[in-house]
């Protein structure tokens, strides 16, 4: 979105989630014209063909004109409905409508915003991520046992608005090099730790989901300098039962037949598996060394049919605000009793999500990197105090 | 990482991995070294249509230059198979085969089976096929469907840059000779492809485009004019599923009748003339496997029963278009619903 505060007046974009993404469908309006909504209001629903997620405002104000109907096919920067304040005048946004409608039109608009590819050597490994958005505070995205920068599309998109955020291929993953070493939790901490110094010069908010959450947990514990606060979505270490077949499954299946079952167990609504979610993933596994890679990492994650990793300890003597999302329907690692957890930490179970937080609840993740962010700037930052 | 290339530099690089990865990996081929050493000329042609240009240099003594003799090198890289090499043969057009058939369907398909699996034949025939490029009867035939016949044969046909690399990579890692189909139409094709080496295995069908209304199966260049009839169709509100089989043999028959379990209508879309082609093959699979889902005939789109036509006007009537597609999927939806 592209905010123009001179006139009060707002473009409300078809949003970049992701580097492959050229253009979105408008799914359905969730409100209508003339209405009223506050930032973080859900507008819209999008589809690629990836998936499905939803456009929120980034300020308050009237939704003045959906220039963008339900079914229209609109390219990533393209202007989809405008939001003003309630007296700036009719001709001001029929203006903008106007020449909105031009530029659709003739195919003319310019991709604005969108994440970019930021490519780094860590010790002669390529280590790739995603860039996107500017504020004083940075965002990291940390993602799971077998997934990518690209799970975070829709949090990264809506983090950006006030934050620059990075979403990182681990190694083993994504475009990163596919060498895990000893796949160790620390080794995978402190390939990031040195990634993190070449990309940012001061501590930065991190976020880590299912492995990624107890890597931003390594990382903190070991690196307290690099780091303001956790976010932490459906964490491995926290003591859940885990879904060994899954885990097992995801790291053996080659075919299609026998990926798609066991991604469906990662959603509450199996609808967000899509063919191109399938075969995304089938493209990733295929790569020489990813095998490998996930059968070591696999022994990183389980001992026997538990979780070998256990950060509770760790969890309790970090210094950082730490705050935990949890979908309520994980089957793949379920929520623990967070009654259990120390008391510091701020937890929050959804209900009717599973274990894909980012992508089926994405603003769930929003809110908590927010909470997580003002509870940070809210105690003194010990490294710039003295 | 990916990046667009086209599929002639998709097949070039599968095989200029494969060869850093493995010694063993050979190229053999008619103008593989064409030019090389004359007067003014550094590189070599790489083949008739530039497919291996760079590696003559690149690979000393593993680019070998043959003299227009198929049935003396595709006997030799059989025999070099069986011997520890992993060769990749190129026989410029799949037309000219015959000259060498012995060698393929009575010798490299039967040795694992007649050694009692002792002995492997791990040789890719990389070959040209298809029509389009005016290069009339002898040089434009789609004869998949000869070598698809024959037990201890496996045939490759990719339709993208994405499915050539790595099709072509576990081409040659495979224990067993493997006729490799290139479509000449596709050459100049762009694509996603990872700079990364990766497989793709044998026997899975990629699903192109899901649909719930009626399953178009199509194989090789064939996979770009069903997917082109399929957004045509979108448009009048028929939701076509797309499936390249990728390889004919193995075939993933599971995909396809899952897929007509689901639609109840099949469309198949073969370059290859209508006697004992890949779409009798699908037809026939359905029919005797999924015929309880089908709620309509089977529609089959392919070549006419005649030599390729050297005539432009008579070869664009020849080739299967969109239109065609479109015109025996609505046959396909009107009938039985």
């Amino acid at each position: 979105m592209s905010a123009e505060p001179e006139l009060g007046v707002q473009r409300v974009t078809m949003p970049k989630w992701g580097l492959s993404m050229t253009e979105g469908r408008v799914v359905e309006w969730l409100v209508g014209e003339g209405t009223g909504v506050r930032r973080g209001t859900s507008l819209v629903e999008i589809e690629t063909e990836k998936s499905v997620g939803v456009v929120e405002a980034v300020q308050e104000g009237v939704l003045r004109r959906i220039v963008a109907p339900a079914g229209a096919r609109v390219p990533v920067g393209g202007t989809i409905a405008v939001l003003a304040d309630p007296d700036v005048p009719e001709e001001i946004v029929e203006q903008v409508v106007a020449d909105a409608q031009v530029q659709l039109a003739a195919g003319d608009v310019e991709e604005t915003g969108g994440p970019q590819l930021a490519v780094a050597d860590v010790e002669g490994r390529t280590i790739t991520a995603t860039l996107s958005g500017a504020g004083p505070e940075t965002v990291v995205l940390v993602h799971g046992f077998g997934g990518d920068k690209n799970n975070w599309a829709f949090v990264q998109d809506a983090l950006s608005n006030t934050y620059r955020c990075l979403a990182i291929d681990l190694p083993g993953h994504g475009s990163s090099d596919k060498d895990v070493g000893d796949g160790s939790l620390e080794h995978l901490a402190s390939v990031f730790s040195g990634w993190l110094e070449q990309m940012e010069n001061g501590p930065v908010h991190l976020v880590g989901h299912s492995l990624g959450g107890a890597v931003a947990v390594a990382v903190a514990r070991s690196r307290p300098d690099q780091v303001r606060s956790v976010t932490l979505v459906a964490p491995a270490g926290l003591g859940s039962p885990p879904d060994v077949e899954y885990l097992r499954g995801f790291a053996e299946a080659t075919a299609r037949r026998e990926l798609n079952p066991l991604l469906s167990r990662l959603f509450a609504d199996k609808r967000f598996v899509t063919r191109q979610m399938t075969e995304d993933l089938l493209r990733y596994k295929r790569i020489d060394g990813v095998s490998q890679a996930l059968r070591q990492l696999l022994q990183t994650l389980l001992d026997g049919d538990r979780q070998a990793l256990d950060l509770i300890g760790t969890l309790g003597e970090l210094a950082v605000p730490v705050v935990l999302v949890w979908g309520a329907e994980d089957r793949v690692l379920p929520a623990p009793d967070v009654s259990g957890l120390p008391p510091r930490v701020s937890a929050h179970v959804v209900p009717g999500v599973g274990h894909m937080v980012p992508i089926e609840q994405p603003a769930q993740v929003v809110d908590a990197v927010r909470e997580a962010v003002a509870a940070a700037s809210r105690r003194p930052d010990p490294y710039q105090a003295s | 990482m990916a990046r667009k290339i086209s599929y002639r530099q998709a097949i070039n690089e599968a095989l200029v991995q494969e060869m850093e990865r493995d010694e063993n990996v050979i190229v053999l081929g008619e103008d593989n070294a064409g030019g090389e050493g004359a007067p003014g000329e550094r590189d070599a042609w790489g083949g008739v249509l530039g497919v291996t240009k760079g590696l003559y240099e690149r690979f000393p003594g593993r680019v070998l230059d043959t003299p227009i003799s198929e049935s003396a090198f595709v006997g030799a890289a059989i025999g070099a198979a069986t011997a520890g090499k992993r060769p990749v043969v190129e026989l410029m057009f799949i037309d000219f085969m015959g000259v060498c058939f012995d060698q393929i369907y009575n010798q490299a398909a039967k040795f694992r089976y007649m050694f009692g699996g002792n002995a492997i034949t791990p040789v890719v025939i990389r070959t040209m096929y298809g029509a389009g490029l005016r290069a009339a009867a002898q040089h434009s035939q789609a004869l998949y469907s000869v070598f698809t016949h024959i037990p201890g044969l496996k045939v490759v046909l990719p339709a993208t840059p994405y499915d050539a690399k790595g099709l072509l990579i576990q081409a040659i890692r495979d224990n067993d000779p493997v006729i490799f189909c290139e479509h000449k139409a596709l050459y100049d094709t762009v694509g996603d492809v990872p700079v990364e080496s990766y497989a793709i295995p044998f026997g899975e069908a990629s699903i192109v485009r899901s649909g719930g209304d009626v399953s178009i199966v199509a194989l090789g260049r064939m996979v770009a004019v069903a997917s082109e009839a399929a957004t045509e169709l979108a448009g009048a509100g028929v939701d076509a599923e797309v499936i390249d089989l990728r390889t004919t043999s193995p075939m993933d028959t599971d995909t396809v009748l899952e897929s007509v379990e689901k639609t109840g209508r099949l469309v198949v879309v073969d370059e290859a003339p209508p006697r004992c082609n890949i779409a009798t093959d699908v037809a026939a699979l359905v029919a005797s496997q999924g015929f309880e889902h089908l709620q309509a005939p089977v529609q089959m789109v392919t070549a006419p029963h005649t030599p390729v036509p050297f005539s432009a006007a008579l070869e664009d009537l020849y080739i299967p278009d969109p239109s065609r597609v479109v015109a025996a999927v609505k046959l396909a939806m009107e009938k039985g619903s």
